[in-house]
Parts: C-alpha cells; sequence; structure tokens
C-alpha cells in the first residue's frame, strides 16, 4: 500500500511514537508498540485522540485489541479514513 | 512468553514501582473500631481512604436492620433473582431507589461495578456507540466493551471536545449513549452537566449519569449532581453503588424510559449472579432513608472537605480542581507519592495511593476520601500532616 494518505498516516504516528517514548530507536512498521516502546495503555488512547482530530474521524478504541505493531495501527486509521 | 510468564511480567512492572515490603494495594486491616478509625499492623489510624462519605458504617439503623434481616431471611439468596426470584427487600428497595428519583422504573444490581456493567452492557450493542469521559471508572470501560459497542472517548469534563466527537458521528449520534459521572473518583472533580445536557438535547442522544461519588453526597437530599444542578429530568438513566455513602454493597439503575425493565432479561450482569443478600438490602435499605434526610450529615461532611482542601492547598499542594469528599494532591513522580504515603502512614493516617496508569495523563496522587464522621480535630491533625511533609515531599526526587 503506498498511497499518499498511507504515507501520511504512517509519517503522523511514527512521530508522534518517536515523541511520546522518547526514544532513539528507529520506529519503523513492525516495531512493537508495548513491547518495544513500552506504549501503556493511557498514552495508546490519547494518542488515538490525536490521531482523530489530526484526520477529522472517530477510531473506536475497540478496534485496538487487535493492534500491535505500527504497521497494524497504521492499517486500522488509513481503514477508517478511506471508509470516512 | 506464555501465559504464567506475562503475569509474572506484570508482578515485575508493579515490584519496579513498590519497593519490597510496600503493601500500598490491599493494605492488611487488622480490626476496624469506628467510621474513622482502624488498626493497621500495630498502630490506630485515621481512615482517609474510604469512601464512607456520610460516615454512616456503624449507624445502629442499619445495623439492627441488616440483623433483623438474617434472622428473618438467612444469610444469602443463593442465586439470581431470575431463578431464585425477588424478595421483598429487593422489590421494596427498587420502589425507593425510584422514589427518592421521581422515576417509573429502577433495577437493584448486587455490585456497583454490575451496575454499569449491566446497565451499558443492556443499552447499547455492537454498531452501537458510547461516547465516555476518558477519565471514566473501569466499571464503565469495561461495561462497553461487554457491550460490543464502538467506544469513542472525549478529553475529561471538555465539553467543546465532546462535541466535536458527537459531530463526528453524523448520523449514528442516534444510537449513541454518552457517559459521564457525577463526581469523577481521581481528581474528585464534578461533570459539566448543564452543557453536556444541552449537547445531548441538541444531538439527540442518550445520556447516563453515574452517581457513584455524588449520591449521598451533592443536592439537598443527597441525590447527586442532578439535584445540585436542577436537571434530574434531563438525564436518561443514572446509576450508582451502595458501596459508598450508604455503606453496603450493590448497585442501582433509575429511568424514567420503561425500556430499563427490559434490562432484567437481556442484561447478563444482571441475570447471571447472585442477588443481593437479605442483610445487604436492609441496611441499604435503612441507609437510604438517612441519607435522604441527612441534610445534616452533608453539611458536616462539606465542612471537613472544605476545611481539608484548603489546609492542604494552602500548604502547597496541587489539587483537583473543586473541593470535595475526594481530596487528591498531585505529585510529580511515583517515587514521592509512594513517600508521601509511607510518611502519612507514619504518622497514623491511611489514605490511598494511586499510580500511573491508574491515574490520568500519568500523574501520581495521593488520594483523600473525606467523610461526615471525621471530627474537626482529626481533619486538622490529617491538614498539619500534609503541611509539615510538603518539604520533604518537595526535596525528594
Amino acid at each position: 500500500m503506498t498511497d499518499s494518505n498511507y504515507d501520511e498516516i504512517m509519517q503522523l504516528l511514527c512521530d508522534r511514537l518517536s515523541s511520546l517514548t522518547n526514544s532513539s530507536a528507529q520506529i519503523s512498521p513492525e516495531t512493537n508498540l508495548i513491547s518495544q516502546l513500552s506504549i501503556d495503555s493511557i498514552k495508546l488512547l490519547n494518542l488515538i485522540m490525536e490521531v482523530e482530530d489530526a484526520f477529522d474521524i472517530s477510531i473506536p478504541i475497540n478496534a485496538l485489541a487487535d493492534v500491535q505493531t505500527v504497521r497494524e495501527l497504521v492499517d486500522l486509521v488509513h481503514k477508517i479514513k478511506s471508509a470516512s | 512468553m506464555n501465559l504464567l510468564e506475562k503475569i509474572d511480567a506484570a508482578a515485575a512492572a508493579r515490584k519496579a514501582l513498590l519497593p519490597n515490603g510496600v503493601g500500598a494495594f490491599g493494605i492488611p486491616i487488622e480490626e476496624v473500631y469506628s467510621a474513622t478509625e482502624a488498626k493497621i499492623g500495630d498502630r490506630r489510624v485515621l481512615l482517609l481512604g474510604t469512601n464512607n462519605y456520610l460516615g454512616l458504617t456503624f449507624a445502629p439503623e442499619c445495623i439492627q436492620a441488616a440483623h433483623e434481616a438474617i434472622d428473618k431471611e438467612g444469610t444469602g439468596t443463593t442465586g439470581s433473582r431470575m431463578a431464585n426470584g425477588s424478595y421483598f427487600g429487593h422489590r421494596a428497595l427498587e420502589k425507593e431507589f425510584a422514589d427518592f428519583y421521581q422515576c417509573s422504573s429502577s433495577i437493584v444490581f448486587t455490585t456497583g461495578y454490575q451496575a454499569n456493567l449491566g446497565t451499558i452492557s443492556g443499552l447499547v450493542g455492537p454498531g452501537d456507540t458510547v461516547l465516555i469521559d476518558g477519565d471514566s471508572h473501569a466499571s464503565i470501560y469495561d461495561g462497553c466493551i461487554l457491550s460490543g459497542a464502538d467506544i469513542i472517548r472525549f478529553k475529561h469534563n471538555d465539553v467543546a471536545d465532546m462535541e466535536k466527537r458527537l459531530r463526528r458521528l453524523g448520523s449514528r449520534v442516534e444510537t449513541t449513549l454518552v457517559i459521564a459521572e457525577g463526581i469523577y473518583s481521581m481528581l474528585g472533580d464534578q461533570a459539566p452537566l448543564a452543557e453536556i445536557v444541552k449537547l445531548k438535547n441538541q444531538y439527540g442522544c442518550i445520556l447516563l449519569l453515574d452517581e457513584a461519588h455524588s449520591l449521598g453526597v451533592l443536592g439537598e437530599t443527597g441525590q447527586g449532581l442532578v439535584e445540585k444542578t436542577g436537571l434530574l429530568q434531563e438525564v436518561d438513566f443514572i446509576t450508582g453503588t451502595f458501596s459508598k455513602s450508604l455503606c453496603s454493597i450493590g448497585g442501582f439503575c433509575v429511568s424514567n424510559h420503561p425500556q430499563l425493565e427490559q434490562l432484567r432479561y437481556i442484561s447478563h450482569p444482571y441475570i447471571f449472579t447472585a442477588s443481593p443478600s437479605p442483610a445487604t438490602i436492609a441496611s441499604t435499605r435503612a441507609a437510604l432513608e438517612l441519607l435522604r434526610k441527612g441534610s445534616h450529615l452533608r453539611k458536616q461532611l462539606w465542612n471537613n472537605c472544605t476545611q481539608l482542601y484548603s489546609a492542604l492547598k494552602e500548604a502547597g499542594y496541587v489539587l483537583g480542581p473543586d473541593p470535595g469528599p475526594v481530596i487528591a494532591a498531585v505529585v510529580d513522580t511515583p517515587q514521592q507519592a509512594l513517600l508521601l504515603w509511607q510518611q502519612l502512614l507514619e504518622h497514623n493516617i491511611y489514605v490511598n495511593l494511586i499510580l500511573p496508569p491508574a491515574a490520568p495523563e500519568g500523574k501520581s496522587l495521593v488520594r483523600c476520601s473525606v467523610n461526615a464522621a471525621h471530627t474537626e480535630d482529626q481533619i486538622r491533625y490529617v491538614g498539619d500532616t500534609f503541611a509539615k511533609l510538603y518539604s520533604v515531599i518537595s526535596s525528594h526526587s
């Protein structure tokens, strides 16, 4: 998937995750949000609110149950954004 | 990592926060002396970590009612109301709650947690939406998850943020349940109910208000935030618990929507659990009567709240925005919170320690719960001790 929307979402999420974790580690699509970035549930929920605002969409937090990696999060946001 | 290793990892994370020997969570209480004092270890401590807001845990009327119920009906119902039937007390308490809130329907649940679980999961389902405050209690989150509805959060007590999210839902607002709380349990602040009601009416959704911490505390007769704001008739469903101002265990939902009655047949947390015991129901009924005519208790409670809130604020602590029975000191680090909690216990004061991620926005809290039975001297001692410890905490990184 290489459309500009997808790339825009990936870039935004990588930037925000990098700032949330204060980590110098490279964030890639396969990076695990919990085991590698130590994103706790509250941080993730607050990040979702930011993403909702950035793209003017609604992201149900129960959809996060299937999300473990950065790519899976981008896929979810892209799917919702494309359908809106 | 297998299942048990995952639990070990969680235990290691907890240990990292709390050094060995510190039992801040689930502290052993050896004896309870009164509504305000208990024995922890070998200390007689002041209880500032309970939700006994009206101080009724030892009210003779409640104790006598519980004794009589045990003598008359035994210790338990041994099953659900669906299967084992509804005792006179269950039905009477439901009528009394309906009367108290001037509502046509009322359901009693076995715990306050189940009241939210059962009400929310009965009202919404897959394809519906719940719009909840970001600082909602776990029972609200869990009720939403159980329902299968889409869960959207708005920023805590931020009405503009709530409206933005309502607008995004478009036509889905017709099947949206908005949920707020009368008093939030972490910082003790109150929901901006008038603005929330205005949006609910503007967008045409349904509103549920959880009065768990505000029942008995707010309003002339103790109905909660709905009474304080005069908005009782604007809220669709009200839930609450018996385990705070009513000093027992259980929960309720009241409404003027006749559909509430159907929850008895579709709500698993109502159907598939044993009903409250006769003693629990009897003491709750007695406590509700005391609560309704307890304006003198509320006056004493609020005097105590104001006194302690002012003392902590004057000492330099960062507190929640509203004085009330939940007074939380917000500190910079979990280590500071732990030190303050330990030092207070050394001074014979028991409060609640709340560390991330349990507290909102990654904060660390030392939370006091004030009650009507605390004396002026007890409150003064607690305030003075907090003040004495301020410099110790501030210099601890």
